[in-house]
């Protein structure tokens, strides 16, 4: 292998590497407030790229339906609860946003051609669609056995990522998606051809990651969401319900989780089930940072995505084998310098 | 235990159905049952290890591709004959469960699962790629079964193998879940503290049940090698491994019959959902997944344990079970002379990070004197006994029992020397039934292993061992909720449970944490009258307690601890005219 | 035992009539009646296994209850939440101080106006300046993380965290926990203090003469029960408190 090369394979390692760092971002952020091992987290990856493929298609992505769905549900149930505590000022509420904001934004894509409208406006779209499944996924899914075990809530992890894989087969079909490039621009960097693309996704991923650390560290519902982390009684006593961490951080992910679809989609074809993959990438790193540092986790994943890199030129059959069994090490040895507290 | 006379009826009618089903059905439902049934011994497998042994794995597929990879090979390569490569297979499998279980099993908590997909990702890719097994195309022209002159061909025939294999599986299950080694097993449910201060060898529990399944897996993918005669990947993928246990989970996953209910269920659904949902929905595809997940979480949602404990109701299951007279006790260990010192505490220090939770503690207790360790919260009371009883250990000083040294032993070690503890928490296991809990007491007392209790060997001392639990829970006073749940037993008795299982284990020295809170006064009167009995037995006693007039009452000798290090000792008179203590209690700011 | 009498400005923040609450199988308090006026300290004292830790936690609705609670006027209903009841000016210092211990000191305390940011209210800055001069300590540590204080100051940020809340009611759970005698002194003069800014403090304790030494009114909690009442004054020099504590009564 040549040095050419060993650039080629590292810039796509690397590439690889800071969607698989933002995952495991997301990963660490939601284990850490809601105590869920998030692993449907790469579908948020797949909805991402494929939904943005249907608009610039100009076709009706199918995530409108599940937001409408899932929209009507939550509206059912939490309008029961509301009749039951005689809140009755609160049903207008409660409908209008989970099913009228929907049906505004299907309408909108049904009389608008989404295929004309510039890039810019069909990621924010797209954007629009994806996200807001990430806090009603929680709502469903979740925060009906917020208090039960890490193991439970593992459990449920599987099934809605099972769900999630078989409704995006529903919506997207079996075929993979491509979407054309933001930019054809590449540069000469001595040897080296530096894609656009490429660089694209390195800032971009760097200006997330920086948008997060202000989150976190300068707005007061940032630290409310670390301190969820740290203590959950406290936050309690302070007013931060477990529900409004749940939904905030959920929200957090599936943001984390459509733009690093939108992001690679150009790069990589996506299928509707390409998301499992990567999402258990960026969960190796996040394994590696204990599912507690952020940053150790976001070092892991781009040495995951090396490796894979690498290990694809060398032994390109065995490469799933490699990063797979190097889970195994990896979770031994944080589960010996973790503290287990027992009792569940 | 015999069974009720309801129960073997209605397995006998069970088999009678089994034995005509191939006679009677069409082909297609025979084919359906084939499926369940293997199904079913891997999930049966998942029974045994998630749901009473508190182990999760998603990766059992892998185990069920060994089994069936291993046979394959052997015989389409090497031609070995195919009933010589089901010991093979459960050699492979058994080899390569030991090897990940050694070091995933030491994964704690929720990491044991991630393990267990990883592996599971692993070795399915292992499967897809190495040429010698066929890579993604697989493997054909495996030579079926033969059964002396008859060759299992057809699905009618291999049926009754299938079903044969599964009961005799069923059946050793339930036979060793219902041992002295299936108590064990289930205690790990419980936390491992308290299985290894009962002297549970938890690891070794752990290997033994984690290993059982990945056969039982083995067996099954063995049986389907021999059936579809051909073998690729797909199988075998960690999306079946999911299934599998959606199957146990959804039949009962704490429930033996479970397993099978389970697989059928989910079998017959998802055959259902494959020729429906595409129709309805327009679209080719397999879409019952989506079914399937939203299953999942509404049962866990709504019904965590399963399918068959609502069906288990309409079958009223009475535990009847004989106390034979004429049983020959257990041996008792001899206690050591009445004044002999038991326990001798030498400088205990224990060190939190930066807090000094226990600060150079010396004391001693004799055979035949209660002891009580008493002092406001935070004091560093349980910390104490826990580092004594190995539960953690301490961080320097010394702890010797009956003159032989014991800091630094692990907690079942110390148990096996005679040195019983209960817990502030109680720790027992709610659903199973209080002599059942007690017994976990006597597991050192006892010695016939997992083959023994699969063939039923073990009848004999597993008589004795319950005997001895029925004795301890009279002693205690609770001869009428013996055969109760532990779980529906008010707070205060369940203590006392805790007390019998302690006692259980032939001590000679009782650990009792916070043994009277949560009593009402009689409650605590015939604690209190107990506690006498032992002592004027000659055991020594060694108790952490609050209830100041419980202690005052009963103590020979009180110590008080104040911010990790010793206050005052003496007999209880001296320590309540003591004015340090009673500025400890009650406090001061002048 | 006597009652002070009911001034008018004197209104009652907390009426609570009998109270009983299980902690799964075992009713740990049973039948409870007390009050607590505005800007007044009331204790309850006890000794260990009392109960004083589920009442506090029973009135934050960190438990489910039976019984009456009026707060505020107002009936509490079955509804009732951690997050309603905190947005109402209830706070809890819990016993176990609860802090957020890898951040700051300041960032606990404005974690601390959380609730109140959220209802649109935006002096927390304020809020922290004014906690700061009751806690001038907290003050030159503001940018140490929390885990580094010692007892005594973890146990100031505990209430000052509690005071960001500008609670109506403040119920404390045994301040001087783990505190060397004379930070128990100081935490004490600073709970005085808090009267003048006319909270309600309802403050639940071990070490009862410290706490009836602050206290206006008493109760003694004794497994599960009120056995005594009346104000503090009198109650420290009752002989049965301290036969409560100490199990002189030998019963058993």
């Amino acid at each position: 292998m040549d040095l050419q090369i060993a650039l080629l394979l590292g810039q796509d390692g690397v590439t690889n590497g800071a969607i698989y760092a933002l995952l495991a971002l997301a990963l660490v952020l939601v284990f850490a407030v809601t105590r869920v091992i998030f692993i449907p987290q790469g579908e948020f990856v797949a909805f991402g790229a494929l939904t943005l493929a249907s608009l610039q298609a100009g076709r009706l992505p199918g995530t409108v339906w599940l937001l409408l769905t899932m929209g009507t549900l939550i509206a059912l149930i939490e309008g029961a609860a509301a009749l039951r505590e005689r809140h009755f000022r609160r049903i207008p509420l409660i409908v209008l946003l989970n099913c009228g904001a929907p049906l505004l934004l299907a309408g909108a894509l049904v009389a608008v051609s989404s295929a004309s409208l510039p890039l810019l406006v069909q990621v924010f779209l797209a954007l629009l669609l994806v996200v807001p499944l990430g806090p009603m996924i929680y709502r469903l899914a979740y925060q009906p056995v917020a208090e039960a075990s890490v193991l439970v809530l593992l459990i449920v992890s599987v099934a809605v990522h099972v769900t999630l894989i078989g409704i995006g087969l529903l919506f997207f079909g079996a075929e993979g998606s491509r979407t054309p490039s933001f930019t054809e621009v590449s540069f000469e960097v001595g040897d080296v051809l530096l894609q656009g693309q490429t660089l694209l996704v390195l800032v971009a991923s760097v200006l997330l990651i920086i948008a997060l650390y202000f989150f976190f560290e300068r707005t007061l519902y940032g630290k409310a969401l670390r301190a969820t982390a740290m203590n959950r009684t406290g936050a309690r006593l302070m007013g931060i319900s477990g529900s409004l961490a749940g939904m905030l951080s959920f929200t957090l992910a599936a943001s984390i989780g459509a733009v690093s679809g939108i992001l690679i989609s150009p790069i990589t074809t996506i299928y509707y089930d390409s998301g499992f993959l990567i999402g258990l990438k960026g969960f190796v790193g996040a394994i590696i940072g204990g599912l507690a540092s952020y940053p150790v986790a976001a070092a892991g994943a781009i040495l995951v995505g090396l490796l894979e890199s690498y290990s694809s030129f060398w032994a390109s059959a065995f490469k799933e084998v490699i990063v797979f069994t190097l889970i195994i090490p990896v979770l031994l040895w944080r589960s010996l310098t973790t503290r287990h507290v027992e009792g569940e | 235990m015999r069974r009720s006379v309801q129960s073997t009826l209605l397995l006998l009618l069970f088999i009678v159905v089994l034995l005509l089903a191939p006679v009677l059905l069409p082909e297609f439902y025979v084919t359906l049952l084939n499926y369940i049934g293997l199904y079913a011994i891997v999930a049966l497998g998942l029974v045994m290890l998630t749901g009473v042994g508190g182990l999760t794995s998603f990766g059992q597929a892998a185990f069920v591709g060994l089994g069936a990879y291993t046979s394959a090979y052997l015989t389409t390569v090497h031609g070995v004959s195919p009933w010589l490569t089901l010991p093979a297979g459960l050699l492979v499998t058994g080899v390569v469960a030991l090897s990940l279980g050694l070091v995933t099993l030491r994964l704690s908590g929720h990491f044991l699962p991630l393990g267990t997909i990883a592996w599971g990702m692993s070795l399915y890719y292992l499967f897809g790629n190495l040429d010698a097994l066929g890579g993604h195309t697989g493997m054909s022209g495996i030579p079926p079964l033969q059964f002396v002159e008859l060759e299992l061909k057809s699905g009618r025939e291999f049926f009754y193998l299938i079903w044969a294999v599964l009961l005799v599986l069923v059946l050793g299950t339930r036979n060793l879940l219902d041992s002295r080694e299936g108590r064990a097993i289930r205690a790990l449910k419980g936390g491992s503290v308290m299985a290894e201060a009962m002297g549970v060898n938890t690891p070794r529990s752990k290997i033994v049940v984690f290993t059982l399944a990945a056969l039982y897996a083995s067996t099954s993918g063995w049986l389907y090698a021999h059936l579809q005669r051909f073998v690729n990947p797909t199988p075998f993928s960690l999306t079946q491994g999911i299934e599998y246990l959606f199957m146990a989970v959804v039949g009962g996953v704490s429930h033996v019959w479970g397993a099978i209910l389970g697989a059928g269920l989910i079998t017959v659904l998802k055959q259902w959902l494959q020729d429906w949902l595409p129709r309805l929905l327009g679209q080719s595809g397999n879409f019952e997944v989506i079914v399937f997940g939203l299953l999942m979480i509404v049962v866990l949602h709504r019904a965590r344990d399963g399918v068959w404990p609502m069906i288990q109701r309409f079958f009223p299951q009475r535990l009847v079970c004989a106390r034979v007279d004429g049983v020959r006790p257990l041996t008792r260990r001899p206690l050591p002379e009445a004044g002999s010192l038991l326990l001798e505490v030498k400088d205990a220090s224990k060190r939190f990070g930066g807090l000094l939770a226990n600060d150079r503690v010396s004391f001693g207790v004799r055979a035949g004197e209660v002891m009580a360790l008493i002092g406001p919260n935070g004091a560093g009371k349980s910390t104490m006994f826990n580092g004594i009883s190995g539960v953690d250990p301490l961080t320097s000083g010394a702890v010797s029992f009956r003159g032989e040294p014991i800091e630094g032993l692990p907690a079942r070690e110390i148990a096996r020397r005679g040195m019983s503890r209960t817990f502030q928490h109680v720790r027992l296991l709610p659903s199973m039934s209080v002599i059942e809990n007690v017994a976990i007491g006597a597991h050192l007392r006892g010695r016939r292993g997992f083959v023994a209790a699969a063939c039923r060997a073990d009848r004999a001392e597993e008589a004795r061992l319950l005997h001895e639990a029925a004795v301890q829970i009279e002693r205690c006073g609770l001869p009428e909720q013996m055969y109760e749940a532990a779980g529906s037993l008010p707070l205060g008795k369940q203590r006392i449970v805790e007390i019998a299982r302690a006692l259980a284990a032939d001590p000679c020295l009782l650990l009792l944490d916070e043994p009277a809170a949560g009593l009402r006064y009689l409650e605590k009167q015939a604690l209190a009258d107990l506690l006498r009995r032992l002592r004027a037995e000659g055991m020594g006693i060694l108790l952490v307690e609050h209830d100041m007039d419980f202690v005052m009452g009963l103590a020979d000798r009180v110590l008080v601890m104040e911010f990790g290090q010793k206050l005052a000792a003496g007999r209880p008179e001296e320590i309540q005219r003591n004015p340090a203590v009673i500025e400890a209690y009650l406090g001061g700011v002048e | 035992m006597s009652t002070l009498p009911e001034q008018p400005e004197r209104t009652v923040v907390l009426e609570v009539r009998g109270l009983s609450v299980n902690y799964g199988k075992v009713e740990a308090l049973h039948g409870l009646a007390l009050r607590v006026h505005r800007g007044e300290i009331v204790t309850v004292i006890g000794p260990n296994g009392a109960g004083k830790t589920t009442l506090l936690s029973a009135l934050i609705g960190l438990l489910p209850v039976r019984g009456e609670i009026v707060y505020l006027g107002e009936r509490q209903g079955a509804g009732r939440s951690v997050e309603q009841l905190v947005r109402q000016g209830m706070t809890l210092v819990p016993e176990k101080r609860e802090l957020f211990a890898e951040m700051s000191v300041e960032d606990n305390l404005l974690l601390g106006a959380f609730d109140r940011y959220r209802a649109g209210h935006r002096d927390h800055l304020e809020t922290m300046d004014q906690v700061f001069d009751t806690f001038p300590r907290l003050m030159e540590r503001r940018n140490q993380m929390a885990a580094t204080l010692s007892g005594g100051e973890r146990q100031m940020l505990a209430m000052g965290r509690a005071l960001m809340a500008k609670p109506r009611l403040l119920l404390l759970d045994e301040p001087s926990l783990g505190l060397a005698p004379l930070v128990i002194k100081e935490i004490f003069r600073t709970v005085a203090q808090l009267k003048r800014l006319g909270v309600a403090i309802l403050l639940v304790e071990q070490n009862a003469r410290a706490a009836l030494q602050v206290a206006d009114y008493g109760y003694v909690l004794e497994t599960g029960e009120l056995s005594l009442e009346g104000p503090s004054s009198e109650l420290s020099m009752d002989r049965r408190v301290i036969e409560s504590y100490l199990g002189l009564g030998g019963r058993l």
